[in-house]
């Protein structure tokens, strides 16, 4: 579905990505995990047209969409969960919700079908009913986590990039948001790109990773793989290899 | 929808009204800027207060639409209906082309160079002295009239231009409450979450700036018929300053806000004639006051006011 070849990104002189390959299966969940400042986001933000490449490709069901601007990836079905979530704070719920649909409406779709699709949310997300007229920015952060995923989802995406999600969450929140995930999967079929630092909660979920370390990738395999690897349980699993 | 309807038909029937009591006096003139006034601030407050983007050369743009119409009209003897949406055009085309480059800018550097922007086009008003009449200004500007009606007196140009301000304010208030809206308060609040949602932020800044460009240019065909003279002193750095100041008094990202800062703006000057050369200092004071204590603006801080004061004396009764 979604195929990374050779990718070079550069932030002025910085090169934030080295030649990075990768690609995911339609109906996947593949993560990307790695350090402070690996380069995931800078992924994420290279498949959605935030920062483009400087080289490379980036292939979205067979087409090219390297040089694309945001607003065309969007349209082929590419949603981004941006960092830190982002919700437009000052706008209510319903509004947040209405604005992930912009493109919807750009395209003359009924509102009927846009307000069943908010229902949909709201079932994934019960919270967010109660809550639709609230303002954003007067939400708990995992409340707003929530709204942000919801958000993406009101663009129909078929493929999801989530960028830590359980960033600043507690534990219980961060389970809520990944059966979530793990629903969408099963049951709109969703592929998902999920980058995270809780690297234990993402490989349970995900089907294969990534492991990411200044800029390249280093390590790729099923998640089980992933957590049996040493190195993967030392560096991002917090087991030791046990003192002697 | 509908509570919002209600509102602006009081308010255009409060404002249609004032002439039966004002009639004949020299507040009709002044009222007649207020008008011009709103009509400029609601144009920077789509562009400040929405989309969050700051301009300090809008006067650039009234002054271009105000000599645009008193050159073709004056000197080229074109009726001012014709004048009026080629001006509009222009100036709405030239900010489109300028804005694609500058909006690429943020907060300081955008101030900046939209500052630059005011300036060469007011350096332009005073240097082109073949077109505009250089410094000493541009006069024998017709006024607007349909059919045998001129617009010739302050009570009719109070209903000319109040006209258009009211259906700008109509208009604005339908753009603000839409999907469009929305989109410009998303790219206000976090232009990279806009982005990821489709939005495409940049060309949405620049259109709002073309809009807002267009609007000040109506002002300132409007402002030149009225006057029937200009000169480029009306349309310096000093008068985009005073737009900002009427939109941020008013109220940011609120129509009536920027009714509210416009009247108090040029109304303030007029009340404080009395206070002979201590007006500017009392005006300047005036206006620090309310930023401190209402950063709201007047549309949020004046209805505060009034609930605290209700409080206070529900409290003394209690």
């Amino acid at each position: 579905m979604l195929r990374l070849k050779k990718i070079n990104t550069y932030y002025g002189k910085v090169h934030a990505l080295k030649n990075v390959t990768l690609f995911l299966a339609e109906g996947e969940i593949v993560t990307l995990i790695g350090a402070n400042g690996a380069g995931k986001t800078t992924i994420l933000n290279t498949i959605s047209g935030v920062i483009p490449a400087s080289s490379g490709e980036v292939l979205f069901n067979d087409c090219q969409v390297t040089a694309l601007p945001p607003d065309r990836i969007v349209r082929l079905g590419i949603s981004q969960v941006p960092e830190g979530r982002q919700v437009f704070k000052p706008l209510s719920v319903e509004d947040n919700l209405d604005l992930g649909a912009y493109l919807r409406y750009i395209n003359g779709e009924s509102k009927v079908s846009i307000r069943e699709d908010m229902v949909q949310v709201f079932n994934l997300f019960p919270l967010l009913q109660e809550r639709r007229k609230q303002l954003a920015g007067t939400m708990s952060g995992g409340e707003q986590q929530m709204l942000a995923i919801g958000r993406a989802l009101m663009a129909k995406p078929k493929l999801l990039l989530l960028d830590e999600p359980s960033m600043g969450l507690a534990p219980l929140i961060v389970q809520e948001i990944f059966r979530v995930l793990n629903q969408l999967r099963q049951e709109n079929g969703t592929t998902i790109l999920l980058v995270e630092q809780n690297a234990r909660a993402a490989l349970k979920l995900a089907d294969r990773g990534y492991v990411l370390e200044t800029g390249k990738i280093i390590l790729e395999g099923s998640s089980v793989e992933l957590m049996e690897n040493a190195d993967v349980k030392r560096a991002y699993l917090g087991k030791d290899r046990g003192l002697p | 929808m509908n509570r919002d309807l209600i509102k602006f038909l009081a308010f255009a029937t409060l404002i249609l009204a004032t002439p039966q009591v004002l009639s004949g006096s020299y507040l009709m003139n002044v009222l007649l800027f207020v008008g011009i006034h709103t009509m400029l601030a609601i144009g920077l407050n789509l562009l400040l207060g929405y989309a969050g983007q700051i301009s300090l050369g809008h006067a650039g743009f009234f002054g271009l639409g105000a000599y645009l119409s008193g050159i073709l009209t004056a000197t080229y003897g074109w009726n001012p209906w014709l004048a009026m949406p080629l001006a509009a055009s222009v100036v709405g085309g030239l900010a489109f082309l300028i804005g694609f480059p500058i909006l690429k800018l943020k907060g300081h550097y955008l101030a900046m160079a939209t500052l630059g922007m005011g300036i060469i086009m007011y350096i332009i008003f005073n240097e082109t002295i073949g077109l505009t009449g250089g410094p000493s200004g541009l006069s024998g500007i017709p006024a607007i009239s349909i059919g045998s009606l001129a617009f010739d007196s302050d009570q009719k140009n109070f209903y000319l231009i109040w006209s258009f301000t009211l259906g700008m304010t109509l208009l604005t208030l339908n753009l603000t409450n839409s999907r469009i809206g929305r989109a410009l308060r998303a790219v206000h609040d976090s232009e990279v979450a806009a982005q990821v949602l489709g939005i495409n932020a940049r060309l949405l800044k620049v259109q709002i700036f073309a809009l807002s460009a267009v609007i000040s240019s109506i002002a300132g065909t409007l402002y030149a018929h009225t006057m029937t003279f200009i000169s480029p002193t009306s349309f310096g750095f000093n008068f985009s300053v005073e737009l900002l100041t009427m939109v941020v008094i008013g109220g940011l990202g609120s129509i009536y806000g920027s009714f509210l800062g416009a009247a108090l703006l040029t109304l303030l000057p007029e009340f404080l004639r009395g206070a002979q050369d201590y007006d500017i200092i009392i005006y300047g004071a005036l206006l620090m006051v309310m930023v401190k204590y209402m950063p709201g603006g007047l549309v949020r801080g004046v209805p505060d006011l009034f609930r605290k004061l209700l409080k206070k004396r529900g409290a003394r009764h209690a």
